[in-house]
């Protein structure tokens, strides 16, 4: 037999006692609380805890306030210049010499356990829910009669549900095997690491005699390991899809100058670094200006960001790269040319450190969708604005007269400009839409990544990685492509390590090519190979 | 009527050309070791070692671009790759330098201290002869050589090209330079290679070590130059100067590219991997940094800068850059890479046919006017 066990039986007593007592508590057992030993009072705590009385709670605070003093034979409450019957809660004469009952460390801490199971039976909805949630965590076996009488009690199905879990939690430590057997089942429907750690000793033979209930406790474990795994798988989808997100933002634009004009653009990612810095400099102007709006600087960083990457898209394009146009090889160097001039020009204006970009507070905290599944919002945010951006892009390119011309130039260019296409105009358009693009996928990832001169080199050869894999001209194939390289090289990485991941997948797509040249989705036509 | 190999050999060059590199040898292989060994410190005319190891750098590094210049210039293939075989030259003679440092290093231990760190017992089983010197001079060509080999080969022959084939190189060679920063590869990781002792049992750090690897560097650069003069000019190089040019109708009158470009590809790489082999004692040191993407791309730029499809241009281009390097990181380092950037636009912009072209350009118009 077991201390709690013990108590436990105490407890049921208590509870057997009290339950015809619900207009006053009773008088002895409120006076046990001013018992001379600790260990005692601890018991008279409990036993009060579990009349589960409203009233019982007005005497367990007073007590945590110091307010509870003994008067002779009477426990009564002391609240400045009023005196009360403990028991009661009637107010009385003014006792002549108070004793006041020492709380001391131990008791505290039983004293503030009490509270919180007693707020379980708070008229409050929400009062309710959040002590059972922080009940969850800490529940002991001699709570079991007490949460199952609040679970009577409970109308509210969510409280229900966290109760339900608290009392199987507590029926663990009963000394019947088929309360124990209950209770294992009960919890092998749950999903959290912490509820797997309080089945594990059960697991043994040492934690637990009866063979039925150990059985159970393993098929439960094995469960609950099954649906961990199963969060975790989906919880590296998301965050693969995450990544996808961002590739997308830094390929579709890449997509649309290789596919309109043919040439690598190398300072593509210090495009993305330039709409990563414009939205620090939005964040700085609204911190100094207009703190008070400072949680809606990321909407107004949006267009800056396009417009000024845009700008320089353009720039590059007028006095550069129409002067290389057919050596694309070339084209590639002067690029790199580009990307170390801006690198250096971040680093001159902003400083080498990296800046600090802040999320917006609705960005912060996320979703748990399991124990062990939490989907950010500032993840999520960037997968709905990959999505915004992606429709905003297929408009543009189905829908609009620049659309069509600029596939037109995509799909041959001297045939294009024969019927009377602009093309050096498309050019330049193409490019400042590629560079514009790449700046919004700049302010996506200011808010999961640091933001600092470098940050754009690493996603070159991964966003062309993407264009190679999914195929030139066509928004299917990038999208396609960018999705299922962030998914694969996730769960790659849970599984082998970032490292071997990013090899991995870099043979997969140099294979790739061996077999399918022209990427997933070839655009149909006749080409000529110059 | 086939005209005997030493003949042709000996016409690779003009009587300029081996007039030029007879300067250039005894420069290096008389006149610079007795500058540094015979003339006083404190004399004008004495060579610094500083100096020395500069040049011999400089030196691996223009045998890097004849290299890429042997691809890029006369095949039209644009690699952003050639850093992996230049640091894939450099590990295997690496090997070779960490075996030799036996048990100098700081754990005093016959396995290299980086193992001792990582608690490994053994050495790995691709270490298998690196104390033998022969076996490392294997491994500087083969190794390259093979790796070249079966990349070449898959995308060759997919007919992969273009700014395709660029960016799959620099992906390949960012995906060894991750392999490389990995401590578990065997390698060193982060730190890589370095504190080297001896070589060949004579200290790596004496003057006269260190004067015997610079003309090593002279001499292998030197005939680089000669073999590549020989083979851009033999039918072989005709016709890859042709696939460069217009590689569908070659393949129209019958010849399979392929193999030509495959050919050289291989063989850039190996003149990569021997200097990278010259470069790592000289130097002292190599990391996977030597990976890195835009270590790469410079190798591009000295090319472009010289003049590519000449090989005296890459030469000059290494040299003309590597030494503003050595200048702007130590006078104002804050606009080396804004002198970089700016340099790979304007040549690319104005100056397609480098420093060489600039001159013959000159000369030709002097020509007319006189």
């Amino acid at each position: 037999m077991t201390r709690s066990t013990t108590l436990f039986l105490l407890a049921v007593l208590a509870l057997t006692a009290s339950l015809p007592a619900q207009a006053a508590l009773d008088a002895t057992q409120v006076r046990a609380l001013a018992a001379e030993d600790s260990s005692d009072k601890v018991v008279a705590i409990r036993q009060l805890t579990q009349t589960a009385d409203p009233d019982a709670l007005r005497v367990l605070k007073a007590m945590s306030e110091d307010n509870l003093y003994l008067a002779g034979e009477r426990a009564v409450i002391i609240d400045g210049e009023r005196a009360f019957d403990a028991a009661s809660g009637e107010a009385i004469k003014m006792p002549a010499s108070p004793e006041s009952v020492t709380v001391n460390n131990r008791i505290r801490g039983e004293l503030a356990g009490a509270l919180a199971a007693l707020k379980l039976f708070d008229a409050e909805r929400d009062v309710r829910f959040a002590s059972a949630q922080k009940l969850q965590s800490k529940v002991s076996a001699d709570m079991a009669p007490l949460l199952a009488r609040a679970l009577e009690k409970e109308s509210d199905g969510e409280i229900r549900a966290l109760l339900t879990l608290a009392h199987a939690q507590a029926s663990l430590g009963n000394a019947d095997p088929a309360v124990r057997l209950g209770a294992v089942r009960a919890l092998a429907e749950t999903t959290s690491p912490a509820i797997k750690a309080v089945l594990l000793p059960l697991t043994e033979k040492a934690g637990e005699p009866d063979d039925r209930v150990r059985y159970e406790a393993i098929a439960a474990v094995k469960s609950i390991d099954g649906r961990l795994a199963l969060a975790e798988n989906a919880g590296r989808i998301f965050s693969g899809l995450s990544l996808g997100s961002i590739l997308l933002l830094a390929a579709l634009g890449l997509a649309i100058t290789y596919g309109v004009m043919g040439v690598i653009n190398m300072a593509h990612g210090e495009l993305l670094m330039i709409g990563a810095y414009s939205t620090y400099a939005v964040q700085t102007l609204f911190r100094n200006y207009f703190p008070e709006a400072i949680d809606w600087y990321l909407p107004a960083a949006i267009p800056v960001a396009f417009f000024v990457a845009a700008a320089v898209g353009v720039l590059m394009e007028r006095t550069v790269i129409r002067w290389l146009y057919g050596r694309t090889l070339e084209t590639l160097l002067a690029t790199w040319g580009i990307s170390l001039v801006l690198i250096q020009a971040a680093r001159v204006l902003f400083g080498a450190q990296n800046v600090e970009v802040a999320n917006p507070s609705w960005m912060s905290g996320g979703i748990e969708l399991l124990p062990n599944l939490m989907l950010p919002w500032n993840r999520i945010v960037i997968v709905g604005f990959a999505l915004f951006v992606l429709l905003l892009v297929w408009g543009l390119m189905n829908k609009t007269r620049l659309g069509m011309f600029v596939r037109a130039v995509t799909q041959n260019r001297a045939m294009a400009g024969c019927v009377g296409v602009p093309t050096a105009r498309i050019d330049t358009l193409a490019f400042a839409l590629g560079a514009g693009i790449a700046g919004l996928g700049g302010v996506a990832l200011s808010q999961i990544s640091n933001v600092g001169p470098d940050m754009g080199q690493g996603y070159i050869v991964d966003s062309f990685m993407v264009v190679v894999l999914g195929g030139v001209g066509q928004l299917a194939g990038t999208v396609w492509a960018a999705l299922g390289l962030g998914i694969v090289s996730k769960l790659l990485e849970g599984w082998v390590g970032a490292v071997i991941a990013k090899i991995a997948v870099l043979v997969f797509i140099i294979v790739f090519i061996q077999k399918r040249p022209q990427g997933i989705f070839a655009l149909k036509g006749r080409f000529v190979d110059n | 009527m086939r005209t005997p190999l030493s003949v042709r050999f000996l016409s690779a060059l003009d009587t300029k050309g081996w007039l030029v590199l007879g300067v250039f040898l005894t420069l290096t292989l008389l006149v610079v070791p007795l500058l540094n060994l015979a003339v006083p410190e404190d004399s004008a005319f004495h060579v610094s070692a500083y100096f020395i190891t500069l040049i011999g750098k400089i030196m691996c590094y223009a045998l890097v671009a004849v290299a890429m210049d042997l691809i890029w210039g006369f095949g039209g293939i644009l690699s952003l790759g050639h850093g992996l075989f230049f640091a894939l030259g450099g590990y295997a003679f690496g090997m070779y330098l960490m075996r030799q440092i036996g048990r100098d290093g700081s754990y005093g231990a016959d396995l290299p201290d980086f193992m001792i760190f990582l608690d490994w017992k053994e050495l790995p089983w691709f270490w298998f002869g690196s104390d033998s010197f022969g076996w490392a001079m294997l491994l500087v060509v083969l190794v390259p050589a093979l790796v070249a080999f079966v990349f070449g080969y898959f995308a060759f022959r997919s007919r992969i090209k273009g700014v395709y084939f660029s960016i799959i190189t620099q992906a390949l060679t960012y995906a060894a330079m991750l392999l490389f920063f990995r401590n578990e590869t065997g390698f060193g990781g982060n730190n890589g290679f370095t504190d080297f002792k001896r070589i060949l049992g004579y200290s790596i750090t004496a003057p006269e070590t260190r004067l015997v690897l610079f003309g090593l560097t002279a001499l292998a650069l030197a005939a680089t130059l000669v073999f590549a003069a020989w083979l851009v000019k033999s039918k072989f190089g005709r016709v890859l100067t042709a696939i460069r040019d217009a590689e569908s109708r070659v393949m129209f009158i019958g010849y399979n590219p392929l193999w030509y470009k495959l050919t050289i590809w291989v063989i850039s790489a190996v003149l990569c991997g021997i200097a990278g082999a010259l470069y790592v004692p000289q130097v002292g040191i190599i990391n996977p940094g030597e990976m890195s993407t835009a270590n790469s791309i410079e190798i591009a730029i000295w090319v472009a800068v010289g003049g590519r499809g000449t090989l005296i241009g890459p030469v000059i281009g290494a040299f003309v850059v590597n030494l503003a390097k050595s200048w702007f990181t130590v006078s104002f380092p804050e606009y080396w890479l804004f002198f970089l950037g700016l340099l790979f636009i304007i040549v690319t912009l104005f100056l397609p046919q480098g420093l060489v072209g600039l001159w013959k350009k000159f000369a030709a118009r002097k020509g007319v006017a006189a």
